[in-house]
């Protein structure tokens, strides 16, 4: 990762070799990333990976076995009151009141965290506002749908404008519709906050993060964007052909038009004498004009279909956790 | 640059903030007064004491009595203490914890010691208000008790001193229940054993044996100072002990701290 060089701004989040045991168990081993402000990055990992625990050391909540996490430039360890007032953070499963009424548990929890009182009416007005919830202001939380109560746990978070803002998977349990809301909502604070959100939904990171972390074991496996990743993890692009005609005239073809580009498999002729063809390549530019072209004024070819690919973020984190779990089960186990 | 081991606990006594004290008491309050629960628990509270006073003012207009009704219902204050404060304060921690409303509490830029100072303060509040609406029962008594000797205005205000001074500790006994299980069922039997033991058992102790050992002496004196039977019949009498008043205070300061830490370990290996 390429850092910063100029000195100004420290990034919003640091972590250094953060380890975290827990009575012999190490649930965080090694894991080091930085994210600059004003980006929203996606945190995943399958379950246990130890996503939420490293979320609960950024937060103060945890202490850390060893390492160094800086929020803003302000060490977690050394100044855990000074962390409370730079971060919004939203736990698992997203705990709330269950007898209070939406605007009273946003005052309650606005007087928590010092927003100054002539301030906090206007401000609750304002995430009630941004999260959708004026409707619902005078409702007890316990009788809240999921949808509502994950929107009030997000209005909660973002209440304090703090510039760092920590969700565990904010979007677990949820409909599509409410999916799509929760999503638009995190949008909507890129630039203005830096947000940090754990999720196992990998559709939802790839739409709404700039950058991934996929964890897994305690160890950070893959970072970057979701392109990068792709790229890095899969190491090709894709392309799916659907042609008629002999497969070692085709495989010369493709050799001619790019030496890397191969046949991964091909099914069987279909009844108009059709294969689908799986093309891989270790060239990322595009190679589908080419070949089009090639393919179709070739006599020994009919063309029925070609396009490229898109491996989604889960075969990526697919093959980035495998890749892992290879690791620590293999020989070399450290 | 490296830190070699964390810090075992965060300082839950560093910058202690009055205004978070006053926000979370006031929010402990408001949802005690909206909490039907409260209510019950006054009812309840009430019928059992106005049961008692019934009794009482029954055996006294039969015959007449040594000591005024004010110490006689007095002596029955352990039957609501038993009652009331591990129903009280079974809630306060353990079903912020069960809930998981604990971990978003204390990632605010509140401390343990806040939010347990603020849970106690409203649990006492509520304790001493369920015992001056006993007053009402004296006033009742008062106003159509034409035997003006009933009401004797010492052994009364000693009674309700007594009452608020040793709910200091009972109450933080409650909390520090609470503070060590996730589960209020557990948080309230605990309770429920360690006031029985101090309240009733303390009772017993002097009559061992073992204590009339001459090296035990330093302990016999310790027990005949924990004496809660006795530190009412003292109060009743008017006489009011800052050895006594030491005893609550001191006790409670120190269960308190207990219950901040144990939040605090808690935590550390949630």
């Amino acid at each position: 990762m390429p850092v910063d060089p100029t000195p100004t701004p420290p990034p919003a989040i640091e972590v250094k070799n953060l380890v975290k045991s827990f009575a012999g168990v190490t649930a965080v081993s090694d894991v080091s990333f930085t994210v600059q402000r004003g980006e929203i990055i996606g945190f995943l990992g399958p379950n246990g990976a130890g996503k939420s625990t490293t979320m609960r050391i950024l937060t103060g909540f945890l202490p850390a076995t060893s390492g160094i996490v800086n929020l803003c430039g302000i060490p977690v360890a050394s100044d855990p009151d000074a962390i409370k007032h730079l971060i919004g953070y939203m736990p698992e499963n997203n705990p709330l009141p269950e007898d209070m009424r939406v605007s009273e548990y946003l005052f309650y929890r606005g007087r928590l965290k010092e927003v100054p009182r002539r301030k906090l009416s206007a401000r609750i007005d304002e995430v009630l506002e941004l999260c959708d919830l004026k409707r619902v202001r005078h409702r007890i939380i316990g009788k809240l749908s999921k949808g509502f109560r994950q929107r009030v746990g997000i209005a909660e978070a973002v209440l304090a404008e703090p510039p760092v803002i920590i969700m565990d998977e904010p979007t677990i349990g949820l409909d599509p519709h409410q999916i799509l809301i929760v999503r638009d909502l995190i949008a909507s604070l890129r630039g203005r906050m830096t947000v940090l959100i754990s999720s196992h939904i990998l559709p939802e990171i790839e739409v709404t993060c700039d950058r991934v972390v996929i964890i897994n074991q305690g160890r950070i496996v893959a970072s970057g964007t979701p392109n990068d990743l792709r790229r890095e993890i899969l190491g090709h692009s894709a392309y799916k052909l659907e042609l008629a005609g002999d497969i070692a005239a085709l495989s010369a073809v493709l050799n001619q038009v790019e030496p890397t580009l191969a046949i991964a498999s091909h099914s069987e002729t279909d009844t108009a004498g059709f294969r689908i063809f799986h093309l891989t390549t270790a060239r990322d530019e595009p190679l589908g004009e080419e070949l089009l072209r090639i393919l179709a004024n070739d006599s020994r070819f009919r063309l029925r279909g070609l396009a490229r690919e898109h491996p989604s973020l889960e075969d990526v984190f697919l093959a980035a956790t495998r890749r892992t779990w290879e690791m620590v089960d293999g020989p070399q186990n450290k | 640059m490296t830190f070699a081991a964390p810090l075992p606990l965060k300082k839950p006594f560093k910058n202690l903030q009055v205004k978070h004290f006053f926000t979370i008491l006031s929010h402990e309050l408001r949802i005690l007064l909206v909490s039907p629960s409260t209510y019950i628990a006054a009812v309840a509270f009430l019928s059992v004491m106005g049961f008692f006073f019934t009794m009482m003012v029954d055996t006294y207009s039969a015959a007449a009595q040594e000591v005024t009704p004010a110490v006689t219902f007095f002596q029955y204050f352990w039957v609501p203490v038993l009652l009331v404060v591990p129903l009280l304060t079974m809630k306060s921690i353990a079903e912020e914890r069960r809930q998981g409303t604990l971990e978003t509490l204390l990632t605010t830029p509140v401390s343990t010691a806040e939010v347990v100072l603020g849970k106690y303060f409203s649990a006492y509040f509520l304790y001493v208000s369920l015992w001056a609406c006993t007053s009402g029962f004296f006033y009742i008594l008062h106003r159509f008790d034409k035997n003006e000797h009933f009401i004797d205005f010492g052994p009364l205000a000693g009674g309700y001193a007594f009452v608020a001074i040793s709910g200091l500790l009972f109450v933080a006994i409650g909390i520090a229940a609470s503070a060590v299980s996730r589960n209020q069922a557990m948080a309230a039997l605990f309770s429920g054993t360690v006031l029985i033991v101090l309240i009733l058992g303390f009772n017993f102790l002097p009559n061992i044996q073992l204590l009339h050992n001459e090296a035990l002496r330093p302990l016999k004196t310790a027990v005949d100072y924990a004496q809660v039977f006795q530190h009412l019949a003292d109060f009743s009498r008017g006489v009011v002990d800052t050895r006594q008043v030491l005893f609550y205070v001191s006790g409670t300061v120190l269960v308190l701290i207990f219950s901040i830490f144990s939040v605090e370990v808690k935590l550390l290996h949630s």
